[in-house]
């Protein structure tokens, strides 16, 4: 299936402006924040952190879930052009597989990096077991890498055009299997109430959807806006659509995940755990998951009159982000935090902090590391900008849409958008 | 050039070629956690060495078994609860109902069907021909996955650099640990763990340990005249560890 649209023009960024150094710099502030955290667990150990024996998985993995989770997300653009045809994304294709590659290289280095021994990479590269979740996720995030990669290659290489077509199948296919498969590692944890649950696959999916689009939204504004390249409303207009309908996805799983449990009894206690008397939990979860994140980006997204403004459709794509960082924490930590039930029917209390809930508060090396790897994967996605053409020069409607002029595609000159 | 009904199909054939691949994912793990539990199989020639912890004689505030352990394997307080390796603990419980009180020690339960080995990428995590589950601390790269898996909170993680171990039980920052099973005694013939000794050297004799694959076995016997409870028995892991009186 290929798509003849109008031809667009890419670009490298000039890159050398100030506003650009600027950008440069602060990325490289904050990866340097995430080595030095790095560091510092290596030399000290993970009790400088939040995490105890209670809570083994914090901050940190929240930040690398939601990166890798987004990632997939992120490749959206690129498969709507590829896989759905819609010529609107093409020229958003390159771009977006980019964004793609370098938020997951960027969750992945937070997830090595608070490894208890980072140093034992090459053990895991080396030994695998099959039956892991875990390694399979390995074989998923590499794999994801060189797919994303080829696909690129061909957008990219005039000669591989034709390919297009069969590399974002496999990019879209392997993105899903992919988060299914980060979703997988909660959802076989039988030992954890809050886990133990198939929905958990195409929930974590439909976060990937809603969480992607969110950060490519605000990267393309930020990416035209910045190299001062026309970007038509046209396009935003599509993507904040399809945000909304991703959002709205995200809150029926959300919806049906509470409901089965609240079905079966046994999970009755974690339900009112996480629903009315979880604390922060509690709170992360109504007013900043469902409130915040969720019912009020929906509300800007579809009022007919503030979602024709870019700043309200930069807002509410970055409240779907706090709302998915908050969801993944009522996920990953309140899951932990919620006791294990050994003994149904029994109080239980031990000085291993049995039967109660328990505590968790991410420190400062945490936040460092879970920004120092946000800002690695937005590094390099500023440098490739300035390397390698990504970037169309212009979104202007005309030149996204063969359609809005009236004119087939195939008889569109292709020089237009020059 | 139209390509709309070539578009709808291959979006079709492809929604259903990922929902099968979905499926195999999202399925094919679930079936190594619920590999069919046998009890233990009696009369097989190859010892399974499991503990018989009988709940009625474990004394309420009584943690001989606790200090005991952590003397044999080198396990010291840092003086930070929350961080702190706890290999086994004694752990209090309340029947809702009648208000009837017990006190037990938890340690790993050297699950027949062990989730910490089935989700430790590394095959660190691995279970011993003779029942007991073990940490290789060579190849743990301390992602914690398995105590995310353990239903008994069993684990532990090394949060800080450790100094002064024993020879016989290596420990390392960075990695995860839990009972032994005291395989080093084990392994030498001493017929015990140190936790059990400790019970009975108490008077208490809460604790048996052996072999549960021997029929003549003390361990074999009184789980045949008495019976046992495993903990969390709905996820048929066939622990090694059984308790009786609860
Ligand atoms: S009790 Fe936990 S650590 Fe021990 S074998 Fe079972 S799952 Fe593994
Ligand atoms: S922490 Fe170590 S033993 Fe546990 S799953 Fe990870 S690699 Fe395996
Ligand atoms: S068997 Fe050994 S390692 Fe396990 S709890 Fe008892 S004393 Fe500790």
């Amino acid at each position: 299936m290929s798509q003849t649209t109008i031809k667009t023009h890419f670009r490298e960024i000039e890159g050398r402006s100030p506003l650009y150094l600027a950008l440069l710099g602060g990325l490289l502030v904050l990866v340097g924040l995430g080595l030095l955290a790095a560091f510092m667990k290596g030399t000290y150990g993970h009790h400088i952190t939040g995490m105890n024996n209670q809570v083994v998985w914090g901050l940190p993995h929240i930040f690398a879930i939601l990166l890798i989770v987004a990632a997939s997300g992120a490749l959206n653009a690129a498969s709507f052009a590829s896989v759905f045809g819609r010529v609107v994304y093409k020229p958003l294709a390159r771009v977006s597989a980019l964004l793609a590659m370098t938020l997951l290289i960027g969750g992945l280095v937070i997830l090595v990096l608070d490894l208890g021994r980072p140093d034992r990479l090459i053990v895991a590269m080396t030994h695998y077991n099959f039956k892991s979740i875990f390694a399979w996720n390995i074989f998923l995030y590499t794999g994801f890498l060189a797919i994303v990669a080829v696909y690129l290659w061909f957008m990219m290489e005039k000669r591989m055009n034709r390919y297009v077509p069969v590399a974002g199948y496999a990019a879209f296919l392997w993105r899903l299997i992919l988060t299914t498969g980060t979703g997988s590692i909660f959802g076989f944890l039988v030992a954890r109430e809050a886990y133990d649950a198939a929905i958990l696959a195409p929930l974590f999916i439909a976060m990937s959807f809603s969480l992607g689009m969110a950060v490519f939204i605000l990267v393309t504004l930020a990416s035209f806006l910045g190299t001062g390249r026309p970007l038509g409303d046209l396009v935003l207009r599509r993507m904040k659509n399809l945000l909304g309908i991703f959002v709205a996805g995200v809150l029926y799983f959300v919806l049906v995940y509470h409901l089965t449990n609240l079905y079966a009894t046994r999970l009755h206690g974690i339900e009112a755990f996480v629903l009315l008397h979880g604390g922060i939990y509690t709170f992360l979860f109504w007013f900043v998951q469902i409130l915040i994140g969720s019912l009020i980006p929906l509300l800007l997204l579809f009022h007919p009159v503030w979602s024709q403004s870019r700043k309200v459709i930069a807002a509410a794509s970055g409240l779907v982000l706090v709302g998915g960082f908050a969801q993944l924490y009522v996920i990953v930590v309140g899951g932990q935090a919620y006791p294990l039930e050994l003994f149904p029917g029994y109080d239980m209390s031990s000085a291993f902090f049995d039967g109660v809930v328990a505590g968790y508060t991410p420190s400062l090396v945490e936040w460092m590391l879970g920004i120092g790897g946000t800002g690695f994967a937005f590094l390099l996605f500023a440098i490739a900008l300035k390397f390698l053409r990504f970037l169309p020069t212009s979104l202007a409607d005309d030149k996204v849409d063969p359609h809005a002029a009236g004119v087939s595609t195939a008889t569109r000159p292709a020089t237009a958008g020059a | 050039m139209s390509n709309e009904s070539s578009a709808k199909l291959s979006r079709r054939q492809f929604i259903t070629g990922a929902a099968a691949a979905v499926a195999g994912l999202t399925v094919a793990p679930g079936v190594f956690l619920l590999k069919p539990a046998d009890a233990a199989s009696p009369n097989s020639d190859k010892p399974r060495w499991g503990l018989l912890i009988d709940t009625s004689k474990c004394a309420d505030g009584c943690t001989a078994c606790v200090r005991a352990c952590h003397e044999e394997n080198g396990v010291r307080s840092l003086g930070r609860p929350k961080t702190d390796a706890q290999w086994i603990r004694k752990v209090n419980l309340t029947d809702q109902a009648s208000g009837h009180e017990h006190s037990l020690p938890v340690m790993c339960q050297h699950c027949e069907h062990p989730p910490c080995v089935d989700v430790c990428p590394t095959k660190a995590s691995f279970i011993r021909p003779d029942g007991i589950v073990l940490v290789d601390k060579h190849t743990c790269i301390g992602c914690r996955y398995c105590m995310m898996a353990c239903p008994y909170k069993a684990r532990s993680f090394i949060h800080e650099p450790l100094t002064d171990q024993k020879p016989h039980a290596p420990r390392g920052k960075g990695t995860v640990e839990s009972c032994t099973l005291c395989v080093h005694k084990v392994d030498r013939g001493d017929g015990t763990t140190a936790c059990a000794e400790a019970c009975n050297r108490d008077g208490h004799g809460a604790m048996v340990f052996g072999d549960l694959n021997d029929p003549d076995s003390e361990i074999s016997q009184r789980l045949k005249q008495y019976g046992s409870t495993a903990i969390r028995a709905d996820l048929r892991l066939n622990p090694g560890v059984r308790y009786q009186g609860i």
